[in-house]
């Protein structure tokens, strides 16, 4: 049976580490994601679990730590935020291209400047190059779920690759809500014994991580570490199926939320659909308009042709954004599905919007604008802003 | 597959994950001695054997057999010139070229 509990979704991340019991967690702290580490902590002065920490002086040493722990065979985890994941930087993609299966818990705060602490995508969207598998949540729940995938993604022989599973930043890191937990055996039980088939500390099998590429092997690796990218796919499907027998829950790269038989969709990241989902029930409940939300939960890999598949037939789209990218177009979200649309020869109305960058509110009202106004194009065909903002003074 | 197999002819599919080799002291089928633009000479019969040039080599170039240095392992030494620095006994003679 489960466990009734309440906790804040840097709690959950928390209590899933702990019931992973990963062997080394280097971090370093930064708002919001500073609790999460803390309370491993704590756990840890509680002999509940066995895990190493290291005291390291910045997030680029944690990184650091990270893959050194990795590549010697160790289960790992680290934690951080905005300007601290800036500051891992360069080694994102060391581990990713190393190989090294490294779980990080990221709590989504906007990147600096202006210094600001609350909720947006830039730094995760920031790093969507990197070649780290990247979850999203909307809640509490899926937080602490994605967590306990994170690892059996990550290790599958088939993929290699770090982890990043990400939510909002307060809204959900801080935010309390009802959670449905896991019996610590069958945590242990789903996510497994790591058991690498190379590792720096096996004695009876030396070897070399991270060697210089020249450019006579540079691109063939490049092109091995796409396939495992394209591995990452099958295995987080595989993943999600196992977790939603033992658990009832369901997870696939994207919730499709009323959206089968909708002429008008809104696709968006993070916790800001459970608002969308609030404004799809209203306008469906008052008016029979046929509205529905795409929530993306992967966005690494990005799953282009389920996407395009899900939305080609949409009278119109609306991509919301949580981070700039300074196109002087739009968003990356809105980049990408647009792509996805244009490869799929779709050619439904599609606009890109910003929303709640730096932790700007976006409410139930502003999402029955979107929806007014996709009806509106959908009607006109004219696109009168094609890159538009959500709750902006002008 | 071994990595002496995999070679710059290799095809992506073949090519180790992360580039990870999985055997010791490979770096010695690297031959750094190719970037050599100036070359070390071993004078041996102004050589005391006082091994000063051994411990300073960046590149343990200077085999040892039996407490008495050997000529240079060509095929590593880069030429940056270390032991010929400290030598007190103008026994390594720096040349142009390779």
């Amino acid at each position: 049976m489960a466990i009734r509990e309440r906790l804040s979704g840097n709690e959950a991340v928390a209590y899933a580490i702990r019931q992973i019991n990963p062997d080394v967690m280097p971090a370093f702290p930064i708002t919001p994601s500073t609790e999460i580490p803390q309370y491993v902590a704590s756990y840890m002065a509680n002999g509940k679990v066995d895990t190493e920490f290291i005291h390291v002086e910045s997030e680029h040493s944690a990184m650091s730590a990270a893959i050194g722990a990795a590549a010697a065979g160790a289960r790992v985890v680290t934690a951080t935020s905005s300007c601290g994941m800036a500051l891992m930087w360069e080694e994102l993609y060391v581990a990713a291209s190393d190989r090294l299966p490294v779980v990080l818990a990221l709590v989504n705060r906007a990147l600096s400047g202006p210094i600001n602490i609350n909720a947006d995508h830039s730094d995760s969207m920031g790093a969507r190059d990197s070649g780290w598998i990247q979850i999203y949540a909307e809640s509490n729940q899926e937080a602490y779920d994605n967590f306990l995938q994170a690892y059996p993604i990550a290790e599958h022989e088939a993929v290699r690759l770090p982890v990043m599973i990400c939510q909002d930043g307060f809204i959900t890191s801080h935010g309390v809500e009802n959670i449905r937990l896991l019996e610590d055996e069958k945590v242990r039980e789903f996510v497994g014994e790591y058991s690498p088939a190379h590792y720096l500390l096996n004695a009876d099998e030396p070897m070399s991580v991270g060697p210089y590429a020249v450019s006579a092997y540079y691109m063939e690796t490049k092109r091995a570490q796409r396939e495992a990218m394209k591995n990452a796919k099958r295995v987080i499907l595989e993943t999600a199926e196992r977790f939603a027998n033992l658990t009832g829950r369901k997870y696939g790269f994207f919730e499709e939320y009323r959206l089968e038989d909708a002429d008008y969709a809104v696709v968006i990241i993070g916790s800001a659909a459970g608002t969308c989902k609030a404004a799809v029930d209203e306008i469906r409940n008052t008016t029979g308009k046929k509205v529905g939300l795409l929530k993306i939960r992967v966005f690494r890999p990005f799953p282009e042709e389920e996407l395009a598949a899900a939305l080609r037939d949409k009278k119109a789209v609306a991509v919301l954004d949580r981070s700039e990218m300074f196109a002087a177009s739009g968003g990356p979200l809105g980049a990408e599905v647009r792509a996805a649309l244009y490869s799929a020869k779709s050619r439904t109305e599609l606009v890109n919007y910003f929303y709640g960058l730096g932790g700007r509110d976006i409410t139930v009202e502003d999402f029955k604008e979107v929806y007014r106004k996709l009806e509106e194009l959908d009607k006109t065909h004219v696109v009168r802003d094609m890159y538009a903002y959500i709750g902006l003074r002008e | 597959m071994r990595n002496e197999a995999i070679n710059e002819k290799s095809p992506w599919q073949e090519i180790t994950e992360g580039n990870q080799i999985y055997e010791a002291a490979t770096s010695r089928r690297f031959c750094t001695g190719e970037w050599r633009t100036s070359t070390p000479v071993y004078h041996k019969e102004k050589c005391r054997q006082c091994l000063l040039c051994v411990p300073v080599c960046p590149d343990s170039s200077i085999p040892v057999r039996e407490g008495q240095r050997q000529d240079f392992d060509y095929d590593h030494c880069k030429g940056c010139g270390i032991c010929g620095k400290v030598c007190p006994f103008g026994a390594i003679e720096m040349k142009e070229g390779k």
